[in-house]
C-alpha cells in the first residue's frame, strides 16, 4: 500500500472541501493508496493574508472532517506571518487534528524570521514540509525557496527533520544539495515522471530519506507513482518510499494524539 | 498495446536506466507492447539528421525487429531537407516523420514547415510532432527551448487536406481551445504521456473524444510505468481502453 505525502484540494470538481476529498479518494483508490497528506486550500494563494491562511486551514479541516481514516492534514503557514502562523498550528497542530506545517512560496526558509514556526513545530513532532523549486527558466517566485535555502535551515536546525518538497525540481541539483544533511528527507511529488531520479536519490541519500507523494489533484497519482514503480531498487526501497519513511515521520505525531496509524 | 512516443539512443543530458536498446526493448516487450513508434534522441540537435534516420533505421531492424517502428526526422532548416523526406520514404520504408520545431528553431507557420507538411501529407506519412521533450523549468541552463506553439497546426490541418498529424507531450502548456481546435480537425491525434492531473486520461477523452487519444509513454525519459498507470487511473469503458491502448493506432498505421 502506499501513503501519499502531498495532495491538495484543486485539480478535481466539487463546490466543497468535502465533495473534492470524496473524488480524489475515489481516484486514489484505483492506484492502491491508503492514506493522503493535504496541504491548503481550494485554490492556491502564494502570499495568503492572516485571514486566508486560517481559511486555507479551515477547508482542510472541513475536508478531513469525514476522512479521518484515509487522510491527514498539513497546517498552511508563511514566514510572511509569523504570530498567525503560531496561532494555526496551536488551532490546527496542538488543539486540532493536523500532524504537519506547509511552507510554500510567501517567503524563503532561509531567512531565520521562520524560526519560531520550525521551533514550534519541531516541540510538537509535526512533519516540516518546505516547498522548494530551483528553476532555469526564470519563473521563480520572489519568495519561493532553493534546496540551498533549505540546507541553510537544516543547518539551524540539524535536530529537526525537514522535507525538501519537490527534490528541489531540478532533482539533480536538489539531491546533491541536502546530500550532507541526514535530517532533509525529500518529497519526489510534482514534477514529470523523469526516469532516474529515485534511483539517483537512492544511491545517494539512501532510500530512508525518500518519500513518494504526487502533489494531486493537479498531477496524475499515476505518474507519480511511476518514479517508484518503474524504478531499478529493491522491492525494500520501494517500501521505504511508498510508506515507511512517511509512516516513520509521523509516528511520533501520532502517537502523541492518540491517532492510529 | 502500441506506444506511439518512444525514443532510442542517448538523451543529451543525463543517461536514463533504459537507454541501452535492449533493456528498452525488453521493458516494452515486458509491458505488453507489440509495436514502438520511435524516434532518436539524436535528432534533437544533431545538424546530420540523415545519418541519424539511418542509425534510427537500423537499430530498430537490429534490435526490435517486429516492435520498433522509426520514425525519422526532417528538418525544413536545413539544406536539401526534401531528400531527408525521401530517403525516410523510399530508403528506410518509414510510414511517418517525427519533428521537433522547438529544437530545430522554426514555428509550424514557417512556409518552409508548410512545404513539409504538404510533402508528407502528399506522400501519405504521418507527422508526429513532439511539443516538448522536458519540463522547461528542468532544462539544461546552456541549452532552454520553447515548447511547441500549436495553434498554427489547425490552420495547417486544415489548408493541408490529406495531413495526419500525432501531437506528442502536447498538453505541458496546452491551451484548451486549441486542442479542441485540433480535435475537431479529425486529422490530429495526442498521446497521454504528458496529460497530468488525476484521472487526466479520462478528462482527456472528455474533451476530444476517445478516438483522438493514443497511448505513448515517452520512454525511455519519462517512465513507462507512468502512461500504463494512467490507463488504470481513469474509468474507461472497455472499447475506450482498446482504442487508445491499441485501436486507434492501429487505424493510424494502416
Amino acid at each position: 500500500m502506499i501513503w501519499d505525502l502531498h495532495c491538495h484540494l484543486t485539480g478535481v470538481p466539487g463546490r466543497t472541501p468535502t465533495e473534492r476529498m470524496g473524488q480524489l479518494i475515489e481516484i486514489a483508490d484505483r492506484l492502491g493508496i491508503e492514506r493522503l497528506c493535504f496541504y491548503m486550500g481550494m485554490g492556491f494563494l502564494k502570499e495568503p493574508t492572516p485571514e486566508e491562511l486560517v481559511e486555507q486551514n479551515d477547508q482542510v479541516l472541513e475536508a478531513l472532517a469525514h476522512y479521518h481514516d484515509r487522510a491527514f492534514g498539513f497546517c498552511y503557514v508563511s514566514g510572511d506571518h509569523v504570530e498567525v502562523s503560531l496561532a494555526e498550528i496551536e488551532r490546527c497542530v496542538a488543539r486540532g487534528p493536523m500532524v504537519g506545517i506547509k511552507l510554500w512560496v510567501a517567503h524563503r526558509c532561509n531567512d531565520p524570521v521562520i524560526d519560531p514556526i520550525i521551533l514550534r513545530a519541531a516541540e510538537l513532532k509535526a512533519v516540516i514540509y518546505q516547498h522548494t523549486w530551483l528553476k532555469t527558466d526564470g519563473t521563480m517566485f520572489a519568495g519561493e525557496s532553493t534546496p540551498m535555502d533549505v540546507v541553510e535551515l537544516a543547518k539551524r536546525h540539524p535536530r529537526t527533520p525537514l522535507i525538501l518538497g519537490h527534490t528541489g525540481g531540478q532533482w539533480e541539483l536538489g539531491i546533491r544539495a541536502v546530500r550532507p544533511y541526514a535530517n532533509v528527507s525529500i518529497d519526489i511529488a510534482g514534477s514529470d515522471p523523469t526516469a532516474g531520479l529515485v534511483e539517483m536519490a537512492v544511491r545517494e541519500l539512501g532510500a530512508e530519506r525518500v518519500i513518494y507523494g504526487s502533489d494531486s489533484g493537479g498531477r496524475s497519482f499515476a505518474s507519480q507513482i511511476a518514479k517508484v514503480a518503474g524504478a531499478e531498487i529493491s522491492e525494500r526501497e520501494k517500501r521505504l518510499i511508498y510508506k515507511e519513511n512517511l509512516k516513520r515521520m509521523l509516528t511520533p505525531i501520532c502517537k502523541a494524539k492518540g491517532i492510529a496509524i | 498495446m502500441i506506444d506511439v512516443n518512444v525514443y532510442l539512443h542517448r538523451w543529451p543530458f543525463r543517461r536514463l536506466p533504459a537507454d541501452e536498446p535492449e533493456k528498452l526493448v525488453a521493458k516494452l516487450r515486458a509491458a505488453g507492447v507489440t509495436q514502438a513508434w520511435c524516434g532518436s534522441f539524436e535528432t534533437l540537435l544533431h545538424r546530420d539528421v540523415a545519418g541519424v534516420n539511418s542509425r534510427l533505421a537500423s537499430d530498430c531492424r537490429k534490435f526490435g525487429s517486429g516492435l520498433l517502428e522509426p520514425f525519422g526526422t526532417v528538418n525544413p532548416v536545413l539544406p536539401d531537407w526534401p531528400d531527408d523526406l525521401r530517403r525516410c520514404l523510399e530508403t528506410h520504408g518509414m510510414r511517418g516523420v517525427r519533428l521537433h520545431p522547438n529544437y530545430h528553431g522554426y514555428k509550424l507557420d514557417d512556409p518552409r514547415c508548410s512545404e513539409l507538411l504538404a510533402a508528407a501529407a502528399e506522400q501519405k506519412l504521418l507527422v508526429q510532432i513532439t511539443a516538448m521533450m522536458e519540463d522547461e523549468r528542468t532544462q539544461h541552463p546552456l541549452v532552454q527551448v520553447p515548447h511547441v506553439d500549436a495553434s498554427p497546426l489547425v490552420a495547417q490541418l486544415q489548408q493541408h487536406g490529406d495531413l495526419r498529424v500525432v501531437l506528442l507531450n502536447g498538453f505541458r502548456n496546452a491551451k484548451v481551445d486549441v486542442v479542441d481546435k485540433l480535435a475537431a480537425t479529425r486529422r490530429c491525434w495526442f498521446d497521454i504521456a504528458s496529460k497530468e492531473g488525476v484521472a487526466g486520461v479520462e478528462s482527456l477523452v472528455k474533451q476530444v473524444g476517445y478516438d483522438r487519444v493514443l497511448f505513448g509513454s515517452h520512454a525511455p525519459l519519462f517512465l513507462h510505468e507512468s502512461a500504463q498507470l494512467k490507463l488504470k487511473e481513469s474509468p474507461l469503458a472497455g472499447m475506450q481502453l482498446a482504442a487508445i491502448a491499441r485501436g486507434n493506432a492501429e487505424e493510424l498505421w494502416k
